[in-house]
């Protein structure tokens, strides 16, 4: 079955005829993806891959009845992107943007909260779930259909165990790229629950980084309420205390928000960690011979 | 980005907040015009991009000018934590009859700000909040309607300030998380806060790191960094759109995305070598791009050998593999690479590598172990 996306997925693209917007708008359309409608002020008329484009989002909405939205909309104009798409009740809005000021995110995040819309991301890959629909910038090929959920901090890690796992023969049932920076709108704990609640998902793979605690909440998390094996990986076992790695939420500061105690918790919780992405199809495949 | 105690100060003043009136001073002769007799003693104190400057005897009090000019003499060159010491700020010093610590950052956890007081003022907060967290008393501030009054109130009496001092707490606890706010600072502090003998509330120090993400709205603060203190091949990478970060090994890593490259320098680490650096070059790992990540990595004097790991999504591994042989042709590099190509087009890309002499892995750990086989070698 899946998590939040499927057969019934039909996606409006906000910032669709911009470079990113419409280059991944085919991309998701010739996955398979049902594009369909995008937004772009003063674009109504247009289309791309053969979806429409709107001027609001509420227009699109109106004639094309999406249930998840996607933004490509540059980082001093997504925060409004997703206040738009949260006032028409779009129940799942994945932002891939990157370098959205954190100032900005804490209120979008706590409105996001209040009206029940589940933000993905900002700076995220998205999601895509093989063979059903792609909402987002990930590579669809290196996916297959299977029994393995994927809960991952980063992009291209994320890409390189889902290409280890599906070369292994394991597929997945759902791969979701919650994002890098320090405010998302969905965390590991939230996705966690979806999986351990999905049918088709038997065992979880948790990619986390450095910087902040979402994993060791995970940990606690999967304790009290994931009896699904769970294997862990951890980047940033070398990164150094006080450097921002990259993605805005990858610091160690104050001492806290390390690999070691990201590992150390998840262990104690019972989460098979590895040292390396290679490492994840084999500890999967263990995982689901005992479970 | 982080500002200096006499940058950050100047903002805080900007907002209302009192801060010790001081100047800087990059000699000691400076220092010592600074310090003139009519004023009374001063402190110089170090500016520098890190915390423990007290510890390393970075805060002296001086009680005439040539005091000052011996102090500032003293401090100015000196290394506290890698980090060398180039300015000095000269203030007065202060009749103290309390401290309190006073900061505003984000809960990450929660998603929300926070302002945090404790009245073990001057004190590393990070070892209260390690050994004696209910010696900190924290607020969260409600995304839509801000920082109350009441709340700023609360703090001050949770502190256990005489009665007559907690609106004047109050107020600059206000002001700081203003400051925090509108200057899109992802920690903003004032340790010590202090009470002068005068009842007076001083800010005795100030600290701000700002979110880099905002720069693009605070035109101004860009010629507050300080280049001297910034690895100059971490400046040349930010102005080249590439993430990069300085580490002390002699394995230069090139890879597309950050995770990946996080992952990319502990393969190295756990294949028994060390990672010169972090670099993320991003999505268009193009002729150009890798150029620029050659001369960024080779920079470094250090380095044995570089590790380059392209996960080629969008990105096709053929065209990455051009890239990487034309870049070759523009930059000098002295040192062994070892290339790891996946994804879209990869079979093809390390083809292409391996034709132009270059070693092209499939595997991630084999490429790490070669990368430090070639490095030893070396």
């Amino acid at each position: 079955m899946s998590i939040l996306v499927d057969r019934d997925t039909r996606v409006l693209v906000q910032g669709i005829t911009g470079r990113e917007g419409s280059f991944h708008t085919e991309q998701m359309v010739e996955y398979g993806t049902n594009v369909v409608s995008g937004v772009t002020p003063g674009g109504k008329g247009k289309s791309v891959a053969g979806a429409p484009v709107f001027d609001t989002v509420a227009d699109a909405v109106a004639e094309t009845a999406p249930n998840v939205a996607i933004i490509f909309v540059p980082a001093r104009f997504a925060p409004d992107a997703i206040y738009e798409a949260i006032d028409n009740d779009l129940p799942l809005v994945v932002c891939i943007t990157e370098g959205i000021p954190v100032a900005d995110m804490v209120p979008v995040y706590a409105h996001a909260q209040n009206r029940g819309t589940r933000l993905l991301g900002p700076n995220c890959p998205g999601l895509i779930t093989p063979g059903a629909a792609k909402v987002g910038i990930m590579p669809g090929f290196i996916h297959t259909l299977g029994p393995v959920g994927v809960v991952s901090r980063s992009g291209t890690l994320t890409y390189e165990v889902v290409d280890a796992l599906s070369r292994a023969g394991t597929g997945q049932s759902t791969a979701v790229g919650i994002g890098g920076d320090p405010v998302i709108g969905t965390s590991f704990v939230d996705v966690l629950g979806l999986f351990e609640a999905d049918p088709a998902t038997d065992a979880i793979v948790m990619i986390g980084e450095i910087g902040g605690n979402d994993e060791e909440t995970a940990a606690r998390f999967i304790q009290d309420h994931v009896t699904k094996p769970v294997v862990g990986f951890i980047a940033g076992q070398t990164a150094p205390p006080g450097k921002r790695m990259g993605h805005a939420g990858a610091i160690i500061s104050g001492g806290s928000g390390t690999a070691a105690e990201k590992m150390a918790a998840l262990e104690a919780a019972g989460v098979r960690v590895v040292d390396r992405p290679s490492a994840v199809p084999g500890a999967i495949q263990a995982a689901l011979r005992t479970s | 980005m982080n500002l200096h105690e006499y940058q950050a100060a100047e903002i805080f003043a900007s907002h209302g907040i009192h801060t010790n009136p001081g100047s800087v001073a990059s000699t000691a002769a400076e220092a010592m015009a600074l310090a003139q007799p009519a004023s009374g003693p001063v402190v110089v104190k170090a500016q520098v991009l890190t915390g423990g400057r007290g510890k390393a005897g970075g805060v002296k009090l001086a009680r005439t000018p040539e005091e000052t000019r011996d102090a500032a003499s003293t401090i100015l060159g000196l290394d506290i934590r890698e980090h060398i010491v180039r300015k000095v700020l000269v203030a007065p010093a202060v009749d103290i009859a309390q401290e309190i610590y006073l900061g505003v950052t984000l809960d990450r956890a929660r998603r929300q700000n926070v302002v945090m007081a404790s009245a073990e003022g001057g004190v590393d907060i990070e070892e209260v909040a390690r050994d004696r967290p209910e010696r900190i008393v924290r607020a969260l501030v409600d995304p839509f309607l801000g920082f109350h009054a009441w709340q700023a109130r609360q703090i001050g009496f949770a502190l256990g300030l005489a009665a007559e001092r907690v609106a004047g707490f109050a107020t600059i606890a206000r002001q700081l998380y203003d400051t925090y706010l509108s200057e899109d600072a992802t920690l903003a502090e004032i340790n010590p806060l202090v009470l002068t003998g005068n009842g007076d509330w001083l800010a005795l120090d100030a600290k701000m790191t700002i979110d880099d993400n905002a720069l693009f709205r605070h035109p101004g603060f860009e010629s507050l960094r300080d280049l001297d203190a910034e690895d100059p091949t971490e400046f040349n990478a930010r102005q080249s759109g590439i993430s990069f970060v300085k580490l002390g090994g002699d394995i230069g890593c090139i890879v597309n995305g950050a995770g990946l490259a996080m992952a990319t320098m502990d393969a190295v680490m756990l294949h028994g070598g060390e990672p010169a650096n972090f670099l993320d070059v991003g999505g268009g790992a193009s002729a150009d791009q890798v150029a620029k990540a050659f001369s960024l990595v080779t920079a470094d004097p250090n380095v044995r050998a570089i590790l380059i790991n392209i996960f080629g999504g969008i990105t096709r591994g053929d065209v990455v593999a051009q890239g990487i042989t034309e870049a070759l042709q523009r930059v000098a590099v002295p040192v062994p690479i070892v290339v790891r190509l996946s994804g879209t087009n990869a079979e093809e890309g390390r083809r292409i590598l391996s034709e132009a002499g270059l070693t092209a892995s499939e595997s991630m750990d084999e490429a790490a172990a070669r990368a430090v086989r070639a490095a030893h070698a070396a």
